[in-house]
């Protein structure tokens, strides 16, 4: 690869080098050369700004062809995931259609009115209808935009404690997530970095003394039942953070020195999302990619194979490990969830003497 | 008011008949014709190069992620061992590669080398008000520069937590290396900085307040002009917020202060602070952060309005409606820092607000979008390879601006904040905007600058290799953050959720190779033409503004005789009644002849 990409390079170089001396030799010659656009340039350049017309449309085109399953627009695995992708996809519906119109008045304006000797331009510095409609329009639009968008958000901020939703702490530190859960009583012990015991494998700072506390548990995967909100509290121990679960259209920093939260209901398990045929196929894309770079990957120590899990990634710059700051995310049923939670020992269970 | 300052410095003028020095001339010069150049060398060429070379690396290194190359061992050094990028000095990359181009490249070498140039001599004034605090603006920016780039020889690396340095990243010398001396070199560098740009700032806002010449009234103002003005003025406004963050950070940093720190455990030890918070620095900087997209972008507008002008052979379209969005832009962007804070952990509601305000500037965005697609209908185009950018700039503020409807509505934010959508969204609309920008104005004032012409087909190859790259780096780089994929990550291969992103990165990589390697065309070109190229004439694009009524050949006044007078406001290109297709500002009315009412 390094070898192919030196050569790109030199070839670029040398034939930028080329041109350059042979354009300049030319330019050397007489007086007649001048450095100001003749006829001939506009026709060119008028031509070429149809072409580059072309190929904007083209790389758009392109984009959506062999990128066009990349985007999280469908498929969300949380209950306010459909309401917020259908915002984004009507917002990009508007912007595609905006673009497609104002790129071609730009460059066919560009190329209908390049510049001919002895042509006088239309003297025209003024007309206040047409700012007034170009004003109006976006006004309408974004007003459209921002009270629809505004809606989504308040929906998805608000937490509605009477829903009793499971009360879950995320807890980031360099470079890793632990998850906290409330227990049988649902309520998070008290809990400060300055509590921290690590002799006592009291990573969280969690109050030993707090009666809520005994019961919380504390895991390295987060589990959680379908169906169920949820509602986060985000803490870091350290650096700034963010929670990122794409999948779950949810994300939040975690911010030293306070308590963050976000909250959202998973509709899809794991085990159904893997049945996706739309996840299916991306799952197998991937494979196939990965196939290719066999012998590197095995040699990094990876699984080959990729099987599809949610994630919880880092998404804020937090140092050397950033990349590398990533949680599971289990999605089950109830009764599944329960099993699990099951097994995990209890904060006070935990405790080394 | 302007005709007694006028006299005055015309005056002082022929009475210093002084022997210019080579020091005097070419280094600590007074000229704002000499400063601008300084500039544009320092600021927009050298810092330039070594912002577009970051870049490269970084698009190398997540293209071909922990693969040895041989560019890394040779630029890189100790921190590419066996030529395999290390994690600490990605981070430090696209810290400093942000830091260089928002600041550096964009903000002091767009607007030092421009602002300088044009100021006086579009609005008919000998100098800027104070020759001398303009010296020590570009000297200061030029230790700025230098503290900057020897931050990269501190043992523990330079400045590392992304260019708006959060805390506690940014704070805690044990969290990253580059948080010890490195960060410390960014503070001082930024400080001085700061108080560079803001003598710069203080000195246009003066200049073109006290020193137009007689007829040149505010309304008469090229927009060039205008977009420097407002862009001073925001300057002065935001910039000290920054300042303040940046000493409050140092006091955290060195004298234990917690303004932005609380509850801290790291490497096994509590740490002291306790009671600031980190979203209070977020929303100093971002006080600056946000206005200084706009100062970044204004200039490029502004110069872009003369060019597409003078280049389409008409009056821009909507003169008063451009100043007004000018003004509605810079005085929105001092409202809307907020939507980068989103998902900071603020109060939902203000982000509410935010997002409302944040969507109520396409407003005026859109109406100088259209009005320059106005200006073209119609015209004459002159396809110089200033034009070509102007028209360039156009396009990729488009779309780049469209998406920020995405970014700046606050529900949608969620899942694309802090991917490669944002990165693809800013770099359009405000990195080659801004950029195409700077290459017009270079084009279409280098005869001023320099007496000589730049090659033409020179330019035409520059263009269009870059914008045809321009648009393949970051068109496809939307659909990679649509899908996720975080920014400033070292390496996603660690895992295999983004695997499906690795072809179409490897295409922009490539995409971005060649555009850096097209930028090689235009150094070339601009360094020969410095001593080589066609010898300009006086009005070489038949513009109408007082900068081409000044002489060729350097000097001190810029005019030899009296200033010229303004009769009119600087558009009257291609008016009834005129045998040429353009009437400079310094041409008296004819009898009967009305003058729009701007």
């Amino acid at each position: 690869m390094t070898t192919l990409l030196i050569f790109i390079i030199v070839l670029f170089v040398a034939v930028a080098m080329w041109q350059m001396v042979k354009i300049f030799d030319l330019a050397q010659v007489g007086a007649s050369n001048n450095q100001v656009a003749t006829d001939k340039d506009n026709r060119f350049n008028g031509y070429m700004m149809i072409a580059f017309l072309i190929f904007i449309y083209a790389i758009t085109i392109a984009s959506f062809m062999y990128l066009g399953d990349l985007p999280l627009t469908s498929n969300s695995a949380s209950e306010h995931g459909p309401g917020l992708d259908s915002l984004m996809i009507i917002s990009m519906v508007v912007i595609f259609i905006v673009q497609t119109i104002t790129q071609f008045l730009l460059h066919y304006f560009a190329y209908k009115y390049k510049g001919e000797k002895g042509r006088k331009a239309l003297f025209y510095a003024d007309n206040n209808t047409l700012e007034a409609i170009w004003t109006v329009i976006p006004v309408i639009v974004l007003a459209g935009l921002i009270i629809y968008g505004l809606f989504t958000w308040n929906d998805i901020m608000n937490v509605d404690e009477s829903d009793d939703p499971m009360v879950v702490e995320l807890y980031a530190q360099q470079f890793n997530w632990k998850a906290r859960y409330g227990g049988e009583d649902n309520v998070l012990g008290k809990a400060n970095v300055r509590l921290i015991d690590l002799d006592k494998a009291n990573i969280l700072g969690v109050d030993e003394d707090d009666p809520n506390a005994q019961d919380d548990v504390v895991v390295t995967e987060l589990h959680l039942p379908k169906g169920r909100p949820v509602l986060f509290k985000m803490r870091s121990q350290d650096v700034l953070h963010s929670a990122y679960m794409p999948h779950f259209r949810a994300q939040m920093n975690c911010v030293p020195g306070m308590v963050t939260q976000f909250s959202f209901t998973p509709t899809v398990t794991t085990a159904e999302m893997r049945q996706n045929p739309d996840i299916q196929e991306k799952v197998e894309n991937i494979n196939a990619l990965r196939l290719e770079r066999k012998a590197e990957i095995e040699e990094a120590g990876q699984d080959l194979l990729y099987q599809f899990d949610y994630l919880l990634l880092c998404n804020k710059i937090c140092g050397k490990s950033h990349y590398n700051m990533q949680m599971k995310i289990v999605v089950e049923t109830q009764e599944e969830f329960d099993a699990w939670m099951k097994e995990q020992k209890t904060f006070e269970n935990s405790l080394l003497d | 008011m302007s005709a007694t300052a006028e006299t005055h410095v015309h005056d002082d003028h022929d009475v210093h008949h002084h022997k210019e020095t080579f020091v005097t001339k070419y280094i600590f010069s007074q000229d704002h014709k000499m400063i601008a150049k300084q500039y544009l060398i320092t600021g927009v060429i050298i810092m330039g190069i070594i912002g577009i070379m970051m870049s490269l690396m970084i698009r190398m290194q997540i293209a071909w992620p922990e693969q040895p190359n041989v560019i890394f061992e040779a630029l890189l050094g100790k921190w590419a061992p066996d030529g395999v990028m290390d994690a600490d000095i990605y981070l430090a990359l696209v810290t400093i590669h942000g830091t260089i181009m928002v600041f550096f490249v964009l903000t002091a070498g767009l607007s030092g080398t421009f602002s300088n140039l044009l100021i006086p001599l579009q609005i008919g004034a000998r100098d800027m008000a104070s020759g001398f605090l303009n010296m020590i603006s570009y000297w200061l920016f030029f230790l700025s520069c230098v503290i900057m780039i020897l931050s990269f020889f501190v043992e523990a690396g330079p400045a590392a937590a992304g260019w708006t340095i959060y805390p506690p990243l940014s704070a805690l010398p044990m969290a990253q290396g580059g948080s010890g001396m490195g960060m410390t070199l960014w503070l001082v560098s930024m400080a001085i900085f700061i108080a560079s740009s803001l003598l710069g700032s203080l000195n246009y806002v003066v200049t073109v307040i006290n020193l137009r010449t007689k007829g040149m009234s505010m309304t008469r103002l090229p927009l060039t002009i205008w977009a420097f003005f407002v862009t001073a003025i925001i300057g002065v406004v935001s910039f000290p917020v920054l300042l303040s963050a940046a000493l409050l950070l140092i006091m955290d940093r060195s004298f234990g202060t917690s303004f932005f720190l609380s509850d801290i455990f790291i490497q096994g030890e509590v740490l002291h602070y306790q009671g600031g918070s980190p979203v209070l620095f977020e929303h100093l900087f971002w006080f600056l952060g946000h206005p200084e997209v706009y100062i970044v972008l204004l200039p490029a507008l502004g110069i872009t309005s003369e060019i597409i002008a003078t280049n389409s052979r008409k009056p821009i379209f909507g003169y008063r409606a451009m100043v007004a969005s000018i003004l509605a832009i810079a005085f929105l962007s001092t409202i809307v820092w907020g939507h980068h804070m989103f998902i900071s952990g603020m109060n939902p509601f203000l982000g509410s607000v935010f997002t409302f305000t944040t969507l109520l500037i396409a407003i005026p965005s859109a109406v100088k979008a259209f009005n320059y697609i106005t200006t073209l209908w119609k015209g004459n185009l002159q396809m110089n390879p200033a034009m070509l950018f102007s028209i360039g700039l156009v396009s990729t503020f488009i779309t780049g601006g469209l998406t920020g409807i995405i970014l700046g509505d606050s529900a949608l934010d969620i899942n694309v904040h802090d991917t490669y959508f944002v990165v693809a969204h800013f770099h359009l609309v405000m990195g080659i905007s801004a950029l195409y920008g700077v290459f017009a104005g270079v084009y279409h004032w280098f005869p001023r600058m320099f007496g000589r012409m730049m090659n033409k087909n020179l330019g035409y190859l520059h263009f269009w290799i870059t914008a045809i790259c321009a648009y393949g780096v970051f068109f496809p780089m939307h659909f990679i953050g649509m899908a996720g994929l975080p920014r400033r990550y070292y390496t996603n291969s660690n895992f295999p959720l983004f695997d499906d992103t690795t072809n179409a990165q490897g295409v922009i990589t490539i995409f971005a190779l060649i555009a850096g390697v097209a930028q090689l065309v235009f150094l070339y070109n601009f360094v020969v033409s410095i001593f080589y190229g066609k010898k300009a004439e006086q009005n070489p694009w038949k513009s109408n503004t007082l900068e081409w009524t000044a002489p060729v050949e350097h000097m001190h006044g810029n005019w030899p005789g009296a200033i010229p007078h303004v009769y009119r406001w600087p558009y009257d290109y291609s008016k009834p009644g005129h045998d040429e297709d353009f009437v400079p500002q310094n041409v008296p009315m004819k009898d009967g002849e009305e003058e729009l009412q701007h």
